[in-house]
C-alpha cells in the first residue's frame, strides 16, 4: 500500500490544499518511514559494522520531530483559517547537514563541528520554510562534502543505498538522495561542487539538479570550494525538482554571487513538446581518458555498457519525441576536469577550512597545551578527518608561491578551455546549436561500501562526467534512466547553457512521460519494497 | 573504474616537504595518517601533472568562476553601513571558552618587532 510518505511533493501539497490530508499527517508519515528504514543512528563512536547496518539507510544525523510537528500544526491552522499557503505547504524536507539551520546542529559530517548549533538560517532553508516545507531532519554527507560515497563522514554507520544498502548512495549528498529515494522526505536541499547532487541522485534513482552557479544563494552554506559550490534540489521526479527550484532560486542581498537574473516559472513548460530541440551526444563522455593511477600513462576506458545503452535508449526516446540528435559533438577538454578540480577545489578548500581553529566555535582540544598555535594544531588534528586534511595540504602545496603559476594559474586557464567547449556547442549561431547535451551521469552504478574508499584518486574519478559543469558554471540535471542487471539505478544527465534550467526540466519531464509505462519505473527501492 | 596493483609513485612530496606542509596547515598528525596523506598527495599530483602537457594559448585568460557576471546580473552593493548584530549572544554561546564576553585562548607567542 502506498504511504503518504511515498507521494511526490506536488501530490502532498495538492492533497493538503484540497483538505484531503493534514500537514501533521504528512509529517507523521515521514517520521514513521524514518523509523522503519533508517536503522541505528550515526554517531562519532568508533564504528564496528553490524550485519543489520547493511539493511538500513542511516541517512539522518539530526531528527527534528518536534520542530516538524510545530511547523505542520501552524500550516494546518493557517489552512483552517483560510490564510494563503506557500507552494510547498506541508511537504516534508530533509536538509543536507552542510546548511545552517538555526537551533539545529550543523555538523558538515565532521567531528570539528559536531557540537556546532547554528545561530542563523541559510537562505535556501529560510525560503523553503517560508514556502511551507516541513523540516523533518538533517542528513549525512561526506565530511565537508569531500567524497563521492558518504563513507568519509565522521558519523557512522555510513549511509546505505536504499536499492541495496550494501552499496554506497554516492556522495557527497548521499544522505539527501537516500532519504528521498526511501520516502523519508519528499524533498532534500543538497549541494553540488563536482557532481555531489547528480552522482548520488543517479546512484539512488532520484532526480538531482545542479543549478547554474549564482542561481541559488550560498548564504549559510558551509563552504567547500566557493567558486564551484551550488545548492540545489533532490526530488523523486522532475516536477518536484522544478517546484523546489522555483522556491530557492533568486538574488539574495546576503550573497554577492547570487545573480540578479529573473526566476522563471519552472513548472510552466513541463509537459510541453520537445520537438525540434537539438540534443547532443559526445564521445568524450562515453570513452573516458585519465592517467593511470600508478604509471601516469593515459588510459582509455568506456563507461559501463549498460549505462551507455541507457543513454542511447534515452536519445532514441528524445528522437521519437521529435528532437534532433546531434552525434559526435566534440568536448575535448572534458578529460581535464578532474586534474583541474584537484587543484582549484583544494586551494579553495584549504582557504575555507582555515577558519576552524578551536577558538570561535566547534571542537576544541581539551588536553593541556602551551600556547595558541599548539591549540590550533591539536584541535584541527583531532577535529578533522583524513579527507579535509588531504585537501588542506594539497591546497597549500599547489598554491604555494613557487608552484602557483604551474598549478593554480594553469588550472584556472584550463577551466577557461572547459568553459569554451560548452560555449561552442551551445552557441545559437554556432555549428552545433545545442539545446542540451545528453550524457551518462556516472561511469558506473553504485559501488559496494568499502570498494573504493581510501583511494582518493579513484573516488574522485567517479565525478568525471559531472565536474565539467561545475568548472563551466552551467546547470546539469540527473534523472533516472533505468536499472542495471543488479537492479541498481542508472542516471542520465542533461547539461545546458547558463540559466537554462527550465529547458532541462522540460526535457527531463518529457523523458519521464515517454518512459512512464516501462517496467523499470514500477520497481521500488529494496528497503521500502516489503513495508 | 580501473583497479591496479599498487606501486609507490615518485615522491614529489618528500618527507621534508610534507613536514613543512603539516606545519603550515596547523595539523597534528599521527604516523599512520602521515603515511596515508603523503601517499595520496603524491598520487593526486600524478593526475594533476596531466595539466602540464596542455598547450595553452599565450593570451588564454583564467576563469575564476564559470558564469560571467555583467552589470545587469551582478548584485548591487549594499550601503556601507554598520548595524548591530542581533545574534551576538548566540554567536558567543558557540565559543568553547568565554569569560565576561571575551573568548579565552592559551598564551599567544609574540616577539618584539625591531
Amino acid at each position: 500500500m502506498t504511504s503518504l510518505a511515498d507521494l511526490s511533493a506536488r501530490q502532498q501539497a495538492d492533497l493538503l490544499r484540497q483538505g484531503e490530508v493534514s500537514a501533521l499527517e504528512l509529517t507523521e508519515a515521514a517520521l514513521e518511514r524514518i523509523e522503519a528504514v533508517d536503522g541505528r543512528h550515526p554517531s562519532l563512536d568508533p564504528y564496528q559494522m553490524q550485519t543489520e547496518d547493511l539493511e538500513h539507510v542511516h541517512a539522518f544525523l539530526t531528527l527534528t520531530p518536534e520542530r516538524a510537528r510545530e511547523q505542520a500544526k501552524a500550516i494546518d491552522a493557517a489552512r483552517a483559517s483560510g490564510e494563503p499557503l506557500g507552494p510547498l505547504a506541508g511537504v516534508t524536507l530533509a536538509v543536507k547537514d552542510i546548511f545552517c539551520v538555526r537551533g539545529t546542529l550543523s555538523t558538515a559530517g565532521s567531528r570539528i563541528l559536531a557540537n556546532f548549533s547554528s545561530p542563523y538560517n541559510a537562505t535556501p532553508v529560510e525560503r523553503l520554510e517560508q514556502a511551507g516545507a516541513v523540516l523533518v531532519g538533517k542528513v549525512n554527507l561526506d565530511e565537508f562534502t569531500f567524497g563521492s560515497s558518504n563513507e568519509s563522514s565522521a558519523f557512522l554507520p555510513p549511509v546505505g543505498n536504499p536499492w541495496n544498502p550494501a552499496h554506497v548512495p554516492g556522495g557527497s549528498s548521499g544522505g539527501s538522495t537516500a532519504a528521498v529515494a526511501a520516502g523519508e522526505a519528499a524533498l532534500s536541499l543538497a549541494t553540488d561542487t563536482a557532481g555531489s547532487i547528480r552522482q548520488p541522485a543517479a546512484f539512488c534513482g532520484v532526480v538531482g539538479l545542479k543549478p547554474t552557479y549564482g542561481r541559488v544563494s550560498r548564504y549559510g552554506l558551509i563552504a567547500f570550494a566557493s567558486s564551484l559550490d551550488c545548492p540545489g534540489p533532490v526530488a523523486r521526479d522532475v516536477t518536484d525538482a522544478a517546484l523546489m527550484l522555483g522556491v530557492i532560486a533568486g538574488p539574495d542581498p546576503r550573497d554577492a554571487t547570487a545573480a540578479r537574473v529573473p526566476v522563471p516559472d519552472y513548472l510552466e513548460k513541463l509537459g510541453r513538446q520537445v520537438r525540434g530541440m537539438r540534443i547532443g551526444l559526445s564521445q568524450d563522455y562515453t570513452v573516458l581518458k585519465f592517467p593511470h593511477p600508478e604509471t601516469g600513462e593515459l588510459v582509455e576506458q568506456p563507461i559501463t555498457g549498460e549505462i551507455q545503452a541507457a543513454v542511447e535508449q534515452a536519445a532514441k526516446r528524445f528522437a521519437d519525441l521529435g528532437a534532433e540528435i546531434i552525434e559526435d559533438v566534440p568536448m575535448p577538454n572534458t578529460r581535464y576536469g578532474i586534474p583541474a578540480y584537484f587543484v582549484i577545489s583544494r586551494v579553495e578548500a584549504a582557504s575555507n577550512l582555515h577558519r576552524y581553529d578551536g577558538v570561535k566555535y566547534g571542537y576544541r582540544f581539551d588536553g593541556p597545551v602551551d600556547d595558541l598555535p599548539q591549540l590550533y594544531r591539536a584541535s584541527r588534528g583531532a577535529g578533522f578527518g583524513l579527507q579535509p586534511k588531504l585537501r588542506i595540504m594539497m591546497g597549500m602545496y599547489v598554491s604555494a608561491a613557487q608552484y602557483e603559476k604551474d598549478y593554480y594559474e594553469r588550472a584556472l586557464r584550463v577551466r577557461t578551455m572547459i568553459r569554451r567547449d560548452f560555449e561552442r556547442v551551445f552557441d545559437p549561431q554556432g555549428e552545433y546549436r545545442l539545446d542540451a547535451l545528453l550524457t551518462a551521469t556516472t561511469p558506473t552504478t553504485a559501488f559496494k561500501l568499502g570498494a573504493v574508499y581510501g583511494d582518493s584518486l579513484l573516488m574522485q574519478y567517479a565525478d568525471l562526467l559531472t565536474v565539467a559543469a561545475n568548472h563551466a558554471g552551467i546547470p546539469g540535471l540527473s534523472i533516472p534512466g533505468g536499472l542495471d542487471s543488479q537492479g541498481l539505478p542508472i542516471g542520465i544527465q542533461l547539461l545546458g547553457p547558463d540559466f537554462s534550467e527550465a529547458r532541462l526540466l522540460q526535457l527531463g519531464r518529457a523523458f519521464e512521460l515517454a518512459t512512464e509505462s516501462e517496467s523499470w519505473r514500477q520497481v521500488r527501492p529494496l528497503v521500502v519494497r516489503n513495508l | 573504474m580501473p583497479h591496479a596493483e599498487k606501486r609507490i609513485p615518485p615522491e614529489v612530496i618528500t618527507e621534508s616537504i610534507f613536514a613543512h606542509l603539516t606545519h603550515l596547515a596547523a595539523l597534528d598528525l599521527n604516523p599512520e595518517e602521515g603515511d596515508y596523506l603523503r601517499r595520496e598527495l603524491n598520487q593526486q599530483l600524478r593526475a594533476i601533472s596531466e595539466l602540464e602537457a596542455i598547450e595553452l594559448e599565450g593570451d588564454l585568460p583564467i576563469t575564476s568562476h564559470g558564469v560571467p557576471y555583467t552589470d545587469a546580473t551582478s548584485p548591487q552593493l549594499r550601503p556601507d553601513e554598520s548595524e548591530p548584530c542581533p545574534l551576538a549572544d548566540d554567536i558567543l554561546a558557540q565559543a568553547p571558552q568565554v569569560e565576561e564576553r571575551y573568548i579565552v585562548v592559551p598564551d599567544i607567542p609574540h616577539e618584539e618587532l625591531e
